[in-house]
């Protein structure tokens, strides 16, 4: 109780004070002893208790050097001389600054002594820095004072957040301050009901997991109209929140489902054409993360200022070099294997050992660093979602990366052949398709999509020579469940495992949801032995 | 009018029988009666290595059971061994009693340090042996059943049964590497003490299981080579060669693709249990897809469908293996596995044992239509004029379409 009025009433000399003083303060002498001049004589005394008593006097004072003392005092750097009842601040050059002027001190006092500290004025101490920051210039910094405030709920700065709120321009910070201190005074026993139902509104305007959590747990001692709008508000908060959680979730499969499109994309086109299972193609997906290592290697040393091309860069030759890649294995192994597609397997995953290893020699067995462009970095939110823009410009590549292999599939001389390939090879042949060339521009083709695959991935996983490891079952699996000689099966493969695998999550856990998935896709080929979207009619026999 | 005994025992099989036998009795002898200053001694450590040999030339005649003879290639095989392991595992954490750690009679340690209050049901009864043989088979071939009739009733064959195979075992390692799974999580379950009241140590211990597991091996192989020979094999090899004629012909295929599917799981158990006392560890590394497809290669090298191939690719494989991991060659063990995978498949598509019996037909052949154009009316035996897998390189025209499931 006296505390909560202690803080009002400071408050309100301390507007006063932070025009009319404070800003002084920083260039004269003051003439009179302020509260902040008060609160600082408290650390004179060497005493544990008199330093709390500074401490929270310093917090709420509003002095503009308040925010350095306490952190002076956090770090050990504040110092008082007992004989001058005077306090001093070293920067962090060890230059002695008078703490009542914000001056350089003229004399060193001879028995100049560190402030000590406990561990509960530690928690003071970070209390009241996180009060002082609410104050700061800056407004990210003040943001984040009031999102930690909102979770400590510490009843010490109330003072310093009603004026904070007083002082708010900005909409967004304003908001946050307020939710704030509607959560601090929630938490206070002495609160009037009025206040407190003001502040129920408040939360439930935030409508979080936060915000739940918080009505959730409030005191015991909280009256009965309280409790009864806290449920309210929360019954109305949880069922706002499911939708944002089911929006949530599906973006995360939109962007879990998207990377599995483009991993599986590669693998689908060479199964359907020509009937291979490419257990190295985890490999070219790990290439193209390599090349795209290797570009912002280049950049790095030679043109930083390119860094912001280095994906744009890396694209095209990640395509052309897993491509080649591909292609070679094509003519040098996989043309001997045509019909034993059970040893075209194994020795793809000859291939994948042997490439694993080779990456490995050459560039250690560890993670390697591949920065994001400044463009991918950061996150913006929509209501409660967070989009992060790597993963939404993976989506929308994602998209491109389909949309252009449509295209290609469908308007192009080299589509044409290769469905006809799909489609009927005996028939395709005698209608004078090169089917071996076809063949090898195919496996090029889904290698080097493979490639530009592992540059997006790069993005967001590590780049290891494991890499593609860890996606090449979920690729069969999309591919396995999609079905084969269709694009679009595989797209709705990889977008309802990924969003499927989302919605297990919460519930299961992640490995359980992927063991969930692995059972469903075992069962689901039991229906449809062929996938979702299988080829139909005579084709389909070999 | 021929006994099964005989035609189970053909040259091949007797000469591999006898060489196993000799080897069973050799390598204890060598061990126990060899003084260890001996350059013949065989060292402990080498018998447990031969042992852990000789539970992959379990597993892979288990795979070349299906994969030779009925054409399903499993890429999850692993995942039946190790379940065996799993069972004997189990048996022998119970046996551990309160010499383990946190000396809990009931609870392996694991279970105390996870503050598990009781055993869970499915630990229930490992403590008696009989049991634990019991779940040894019944695990492996509970899952191989459950699965097979799912997967060869809707006629799921080719690469998409290998792919399923495949998620299969990777399922199952991400499963066990869960704590709250109760087979230990991470680390597995080690640190066995004894087994049937023998110290797991011993070298006579050590002898016995290996005896055991080669027992096991040449068993393994009579039943395989019975059943190869029998009717019901030749329906197998009808089915590996051509699926939908023997469906046709009034076969019901999936239930002779389970029968053998279930039986090489519950072979492939058996080596995973004999394997884990011999090791002294069984964790969930051993569902890795990677360990089954490496499996897979030991019958590619060895040959397949011959049997006596996939046993001798798990051990040359195998000794390939320690020799390049255990010294300055280690980096470069997996380019000689992966070189193994390409030129095998490339180059030796029979395997050492099936190109070897290739060659021997072609020259029998050869020297019995020599002796009927020198005027003898010798009949060729019709055996030798079938080939043992099919053709290595089909011409281009003769290329199946990816689908190679036959229509309803």
């Amino acid at each position: 109780m006296m505390s909560h009025l202690y803080g009002r009433a400071v408050s309100f000399t301390c507007v006063a004070f932070v025009f009319a003083v404070g800003l002084l303060v920083a260039v004269a002498t003051p003439v009179f002893a302020g509260p902040y001049e008060d609160a600082l004589t408290g650390f004179t005394t060497d005493s544990f208790g008199d330093t709390d008593t500074a401490i929270s006097g310093i917090a709420a004072s509003g002095n503009p050097l308040a925010a350095t003392v306490v952190e002076a005092l956090r770090d050990g750097r504040l110092m008082f001389s007992a004989g001058g009842k005077t306090v001093f601040f070293k920067d962090k050059t060890e230059k002695l600054f008078d703490a009542a002027t914000g001056q350089p001190a003229a004399v060193t006092p001879p028995d100049l002594a560190p402030v000590r500290l406990n561990n509960r004025l530690r928690r003071s101490v970070d209390a009241a820095i996180g009060g002082l920051t609410l104050l700061s210039p800056n407004s990210a910094i003040r943001l984040g004072a009031a999102q930690s405030v909102f979770r400590s709920r510490d009843a010490t700065v109330l003072s310093v957040l009603d004026q904070a709120i007083a002082a708010e321009k900005e909409a967004r910070i304003k908001r946050a301050l307020t939710q704030a201190r509607a959560a601090v005074i929630l938490n206070q026993e002495d609160a009037k009901e009025a206040d407190k139902i003001d502040a129920v509104a408040a939360i439930r305007e935030r409508g979080d997991q936060d915000a739940l959590q918080l009505l959730g747990s409030l005191p015991a001692s909280s009256s009965a109209t309280v409790k009864k709008a806290a449920s309210d508000a929360i019954a109305s908060m949880q069922s706002q929140l499911a939708i944002w959680t089911a929006l949530q979730n599906t973006w995360y499969g939109l962007s879990l489902g998207s990377v599995l499109l483009l991993a599986a994309i590669g693998l689908a086109i060479t199964f359907g054409v020509m009937g291979v299972i490419n257990m190295a193609h985890g490999e070219m997906v790990m290439l193209g993360a390599y090349v795209t290592f290797i570009v912002q290697d280049l950049i790095r040393t030679h043109n930083p200022a390119l860094f912001d091309y280095s994906l744009a860069m890396a694209i095209p030759l990640a395509f052309f070099i897993t491509g080649a890649v591909g292609v070679g294995i094509e003519r040098s192994v996989i043309r001997y294997l045509y019909g034993r597609p059970l040893e075209t397997l194994l020795a793809t995953w000859g291939i994948s050992l042997i490439l694993q290893q080779a990456i490995r020699t050459a560039f250690g067995p560890t993670n390697r660093e591949v920065g994001s462009p400044s463009w991918m970095s950061g996150a913006f939110e929509v209501g409660q979602l967070t989009i992060t823009y790597n993963r939404m410009w993976i989506i929308v590549f994602t998209f491109l990366v389909f949309i252009a292999l449509l295209g290609l599939l469908r308007f192009t001389r080299m589509g044409l052949e290769m469905r006809a390939v799909t489609q009927n090879r005996q028939m395709a042949a005698a209608m004078g398709i090169k089917t071996a060339r076809v063949d090898a521009l195919t496996f090029g083709l889904g290698s080097g999509i493979a490639g530009i695959a592992g540059v997006a991935l790069s993005q967001i996983d590590n780049v290891s020579p494991n890499l593609g490891q860890s996606y090449i079952i979920d690729s069969f699996m999309v591919v396995v469940f999609g079905g084969v000689g269709n694009l679009w099966g595989t797209l709705v493969g990889a977008l309802s495992l990924g969003i499927a695998n989302k919605f297990l999550e919460p519930f299961a856990g992640a490995v359980l949801a992927k063991i969930a998935i692995l059972v469903i896709i075992i069962l689901f080929i039991q229906k449809r032995p062929r996938g979702l979207f299988a080829l139909k009619g005579r084709s389909v026999e070999a | 009018m021929t006994f099964p005994i005989i035609r189970t025992l053909d040259r091949g099989a007797s000469i591999f029988l006898v060489l196993l036998a000799a080897f069973t009795i050799a390598v204890p002898v060598l061990n126990l009666l060899v003084p260890a200053t001996s350059s013949l001694h065989v060292s402990t450590y080498l018998i447990a290595l031969f042992g852990k040999y000789v539970c992959y030339a379990l597993l892979a005649l288990s795979i070349d059971l299906i994969w030779g003879y009925a054409g399903i290639l499993s890429l999850g095989h692993g995942a039946f061994f190790a379940l065996g392991g799993y069972a004997m595992g189990m048996y022998l954490m119970r046996q551990i009693g309160t010499r383990g750690v946190y000396a809990d009679p009931i609870r392996p340690d694991f279970m105390v340090f996870l503050n598990w209050p009781e055993l869970p049901v499915y630990w229930w009864g490992f403590q008696s042996f009989p049991y634990a043989m019991v779940m040894v088979f019944l695990a492996p071939g509970l899952l191989a059943f459950v699965f097979g009739w799912f997967a060869f009733r809707s006629r799921v064959t080719g690469v998409y049964l290998s792919i399923i195979t495949q998620a299969l075992t990777f399922a199952l390692m991400l499963g066990f590497f869960r704590n709250n799974f109760g087979f230990g999580g991470n680390n597995g379950l080690t640190d066995f003490k004894d087994i049937l009241g023998f110290n797991i140590q011993a070298t006579g211990t050590r002898n016995a299981l290996f005896v055991i597991s080669c027992i096991a091996l040449g068993l393994g192989f009579l039943i395989c080579r019975f059943i190869v020979t029998s009717k019901f094999g030749k329906v197998l090899i009808a089915i590996r060669d051509a699926e939908s004629r023997t469906r046709f012909l009034g076969y019901r295929v999936e239930s002779y693709k389970l029968f053998v599917f279930t039986l090489s799981a519950c072979m492939a158990g058996v080596a995973g249990a004999l394997y884990v006392p011999q090791v002294g560890i069984i964790n969930p590394g051993e569902f890795a897809p990677a360990n089954s497809i490496e499996a897979v290669i030991w019958v590619a090298v060895g040959g397949r469908g011959t049997l006596t191939g996939a046993v001798l690719g798990a051990l040359v494989v195998n000794y390939g293996k320690t020799y390049f991991t255990t010294g300055m060659l280690a980096p470069y063990w997996l380019f000689v596995l992966g070189g193994m995978f390409v030129l095998v498949t490339l180059f030796l598509p029979r395997g050492i044992i099936g190109t070897l019996q290739h060659g021997l037909q072609a020259r029998k052949l050869r020297s019995a239509a020599a002796a009927a154009e020198a005027g003898a009316d010798l009949e060729p035996d019709p055996a030798l004029l079938t080939p043992a897998i099919a053709p290595a390189r089909p011409t281009p025209a003769s290329r199946p379409a990816p689908a190679t499931r036959p229509a309803e």
